[in-house]
């Protein structure tokens, strides 16, 4: 079968369905590829790159499968001949003209943007690639319009304090422009109503603020739903209280099939600093900040600056491309099971059923629903009684026992002979130098330590020595005792000296 | 300057070379000539005694037999330490533990046999004529005592550590009571042999000690053996000190009070980054309770081969090795020097996680990897690199259990709760290395080991790590 490439008829589009990379690989399935001349140019991607890659350049309305961006316009899809299988954006769950339309015709559209969130088709999730590089582009159009460093830096010239950025709504896009804010060296925080994003949040170097409320969410599709007025009320104050501080928001909320909530307000706008920068990449559903002009950069009274850019992925058209061509590919390679070029639609296979718009000619929208995230376990098992903690000793009862154990070495010291006197003071000085001379011992050092303090514990060899002599029965222990003792010593030295010369530092 | 004084005199010297062995061993920079302190103190009071005792008339059979013992002893000591595995460290320094331990109650009897059996011989007159002929009664009893204790105690860590008997504790019906009323017989007969010095009581207190060392140690559980050996090394002190109050040698008495106040505070220090009771270890166990059946359902577990692991490596920037006792037995540090070699050639950053307690002796990890020539600069310990499993790709978790237990941190109800440990379950991937699913040395199942991103390996580790390295 051939698979034709689309030049995208919408104004200002970027990107392209196929790269030369992806022409190979599209080849390898057993497709031919027919290119649209000129499709590739504002992805960088030449004519003549396609042609190497083994493409045709030429009409691409003639082939069996054709491949766009953006959905295709009404003068493209009279172009296509009856059977011809479309796949693109087509956003189903939002244009109902073009779906309506779309049913008229004798063809088959596969939407891309209806791919649902299972793991098995994250490989085509073309809605998580974009909004991947989106987040980035987000951040970077943020830093291009803000006026200051985002890392803080001590100068000579003086401080300079690192800047402070709101994430709001933690999905793919938000999670990127965290990663992309932090490794600039930014403070981020980001807020989002479901609490299991927090660990996501931490990972990416960003801190993870909760909205006190009781509702906790976890959606079915994977995507945000709308939460309720108690919630949106606390939102709301922990939005304002934000807003005085951080120097850049960047709102990523989106409910699928509804217009995006408002997070933003006027009156918080208003309280921002000059010079803040908003980046509403909600502003395609109608944005998350007041005051937000689709497709426009605007600044406001009070100095802030709002960016409402809805091409944000598109303006960085070559990875881009890159990455949705490849979302492509992954999907020819589902549909194309026996690598023969030979197009094999299963309406079996939830993801091939959830993108099928219309087929032949007959409307197969909407799609039955697909359970995303498993349900949450219930109510976990109560949480086993932490165990009594003991009290520490009050002071009072402290001091009273030291006391005591002074007091009682005191007695024992007075009433002691005057040679044991001399002893017991050498033992107590003893006794507090070993301690406090190990007191920061490097923990890597135990053993050798221990290994050292074994063979000086051999000095009861000394005990030994001086008893020989003394009778015969006596010799003999004594004598069993020294070679007990230097066995200790000399070995306790040797192993020391073995394990110390094993450290060594690369 | 008499004989006499110049021993005096060269014990202080010895005593400070001591200390300044102690202080050295605290620092890698300083550890090696801490070393050779501790050595040219040994050196001087050994020439200082034997200066006197030959100054004390006795024959010349004596130094002989006194020179031979020594030249034996060294070269069984210096055989013994030459061909020790390092694996088999642990053993080896309780079993010295325990010649301290038995050295000291010899004194102890020679003392009595010097002293207490011939109440008109010049040693007894002399101390009589310093009122202390009743302190040496008791100086002779404690001694044997102490002696008598780090003895069996040290045999007994001896058998655990080498596995020739059962790790497990030991627990005897009243354990506790078993303990202190050994100890308030030990008292009771001391006063009695103050009062009258009969062999026999001697003989008793011995066996007494004996029994309470055994007792002791036995029932200690296998996991606290790095205590126990730490806390035998601190007792083998006192026993040299109280051998130095029989014999009235300052020498002795501060070296074994050195060596007896820091171990005691060693133990202490490991006590405590396990989060148990020092009293409860050096007590014998006191107030461990059997762990309690877990019966809970944990889920599956996944298993990986080696190729599988390979390729995980291979793919990562970042990998943390947690090794534990495990590594030891499979005497896999080798082969895991070699697979960080050949991961830190790729440019993986290559790092060890250390609990401080992992293995049965302290830094027994540290003695192990050093052994395999692994750099020490990316050996860390536990807290220096907790915070970064997060951000790492694989860690591999070669022969350890209950220090990445995340029950610890997750679970109050756990019998190991709030043991700190290390994160490992933080990282992207771990792999457990193990020979089983069997649990480790507390006794507890390890969660860990049924999580989403964990995998285990089967097998010896040495044998696993190898068939990695086969398949990098």
């Amino acid at each position: 079968m051939k698979i034709g490439v689309l030049k995208e008829a919408r104004a200002g589009e970027t990107r392209v369905a196929a790269t030369p990379t992806t022409v190979g690989q599209l080849l390898k399935l057993g497709y031919e590829l027919v290119v649209e001349p000129g499709a590739g140019e504002a992805s960088s991607f030449t004519d003549e790159a396609y042609v190497e890659a083994g493409a045709q350049v030429g009409d691409p309305y003639g082939a069996d499968i054709v491949f766009g961006v953006n959905a295709a316009s009404s003068e493209q899809l009279d172009h296509l001949h009856k059977g011809t299988t479309l796949v693109s954006l087509l956003a189903p769950m939002f244009d109902e003209a073009l779906v309506e339309d779309l049913a008229k015709r004798p063809i088959t559209a596969l939407a891309m943007d209806a791919v649902p969130r299972i793991s098995r088709a994250q490989s085509l999730d073309v809605l998580s690639s974009m909004a991947n590089i989106a987040g980035y582009r987000a951040v970077i159009e943020a830093a291009h319009e803000f006026g200051r460093f985002f890392t803080g830096q001590v100068t000579a010239a003086g401080k300079v304090p690192p800047a402070k950025i709101l994430v709001a709504g933690v999905g793919v896009a938000g999670l990127a422009a965290i990663g992309a804010a932090g490794s600039l060296g930014a403070i981020v925080y980001a807020t989002d109503p479901r609490p299991e994003v927090a660990d996501q949040v931490k990972s990416l170097g960003g801190e993870y603020l909760s909205v006190e409320s009781a509702e906790a969410e976890v959606s079915a599709t994977g995507y945000a739903k709308e939460m309720s007025d108690d919630y949106n009320t606390r939102a709301a104050a922990l939005y304002a209280k934000l807003c005085e501080d951080v120097d850049i928001i960047i709102t990523t909320a989106l409910i699928p099939g509804r217009p995006a909530p408002t997070l933003i307000t006027k009156a918080m706008v208003a309280s921002m600093k000059a010079g803040s920068v908003i980046v509403d990449m909600a502003a395609a559903n109608g944005g998350n900040v007041e005051g937000t002009v689709k497709g426009e950069k605007t600044v406001t009274a009070n100095g802030v600056t709002i960016l409402g850019y809805t091409d944000l992925a598109g303006r960085l058209p070559t990875q881009a491309s890159q990455l949705y061509s490849t979302n492509l590919v992954n999907l020819m390679k589902l549909m194309t099971p026996e690598k023969d070029g030979e197009l094999v639609l299963d309406f079996d296979d939830v993801v091939q059923r959830s993108i099928t718009v219309v087929r032949d000619g007959e409307l197969t929208w909407p799609p039955p629903p697909v359970q995303v995230s498993a349900p949450p376990a219930a109510a976990p098992a109560e949480a086993a009684e932490p165990k009594p903690v003991k009290e520490p000793m009050s002071a009072q009862k402290r001091y009273g026992m030291v006391g005591l154990a002074f007091l009682l070495l005191f007695v024992v010291v007075a009433f002691a002979p005057s040679m044991l006197q001399t002893n017991l003071i050498v033992l107590a000085l003893a006794i507090v130098v070993g301690y406090y001379v190990i007191g920061n011992v490097h923990h890597a050092l135990h053993t050798p330590l221990m290994s050292v303090t074994n063979a000086i514990s051999g000095i009861i060899v000394v005990g030994g020595i001086l008893q020989v002599g003394h009778g015969t029965g006596v010799t003999i222990v004594s004598a069993a005792a020294i070679l007990l003792a230097s066995i200790n010593i000399f070995g306790g030295f040797a192993v020391t000296r073995r394990m110390l010369s094993m450290f060594t530092r690369s | 300057m008499s004989v006499g004084t110049a021993t005096t005199a060269a014990y202080i010297v010895a005593a400070l070379l001591f200390i300044r062995a102690l202080a050295g061993l605290s620092h890698h920079e300083s550890a090696n000539a801490g070393n050779y302190f501790g050595i040219a103190g040994m050196g001087v009071a050994l020439v200082a005694t034997i200066v006197l005792a030959a100054h004390d008339q006795i024959s010349g059979v004596g130094v002989a037999l006194l020179i031979v013992m020594m030249v034996v002893g060294a070269a069984i000591g210096l055989y013994r330490a030459r061909v020790v595995e390092m694996t088999g460290m642990p053993e080896l320094i309780a079993l010295f533990h325990s010649f301290v331990g038995l050295a000291a109650v010899l004194v102890g009897w020679n003392g009595f046999l010097t002293v207490e059996r011939k109440p008109f011989g010049a040693e007894a007159l002399l101390l009589k004529g310093y009122s202390e002929f009743s302190v040496h009664h008791a100086e002779v009893f404690i001694g044997v005592f102490i002696g008598a204790v780090t003895f069996t105690g040290s045999i007994i860590a001896f058998l655990k550590l080498s596995a020739r008997i059962n790790s497990k504790p030991l627990v005897l019906p009243g354990k506790n009571w078993l303990n202190v009323g050994a100890l308030v017989l030990f008292f009771v007969l001391t006063g009695w042999f103050v009062a009258d010095q009969h062999a026999y009581l001697l003989i008793i207190v011995t066996v007494l000690a004996l029994l309470l060392g055994l007792h002791l140690v036995a029932s200690i559980g296998g996991g606290d053996m790095p205590v126990v050996v730490s806390m035998l090394n601190s007792y083998s002190g006192w026993a040299a000190a109280a051998s130095g109050f029989l014999l009235n040698n300052d020498a002795l008495i501060i070296t074994g009070a050195l060596v007896g106040s820091s171990g005691a505070y060693l133990s202490y220090i490991m006590c405590q980054a396990m989060n148990r009771s020092f009293i409860s270890v050096i007590a014998g166990g006191f107030g461990i309770e059997a762990p309690s059946e877990d019966q809970k359902d944990y889920g599956e577990h996944h298993e990986i081969n080696a190729e599988g692991a390979a390729e995980l490596l291979k793919s990562a920037s970042s990998v943390i090795i947690t090794p534990g006792y495990g590594m030891a037995v499979a005497q896999a540090q080798h082969a895991v020097a070699e697979l960080t070699r050949r991961l830190r050639e790729r440019g993986v950053e290559v790092r060890f996680g250390i609990h401080p307690v992992a293995g049965r002796l302290p830094g027994h990890m540290n003695v192990l990897l050093a052994e395999a020539k692994v750099p020490y600069d990316i050996v860390l310990e536990m807290d220096e690199i907790n915070d970064d499993f997060a951000d790492t790709d694989v860690v591999l978790v070669i022969g350890a259990n209950d220090t990445v237990n995340p029950a610890a941190a997750e679970d109050p109800g756990s019998p190991i709760a709030g043991m700190p440990v290390l994160h490992v379950w933080e990282a992207k991937n771990v792999i457990v290395f193990k020979r089983s699913m069997a649990s480790g040395y507390a006794g507890v199942q390890n969660p860990l080991f049924f999580r989403d991103n964990a995998a285990m390996l089967f097998g010896d580790a040495k044998e696993r790590v190898e068939d990695i390295l086969k398949a990098l």
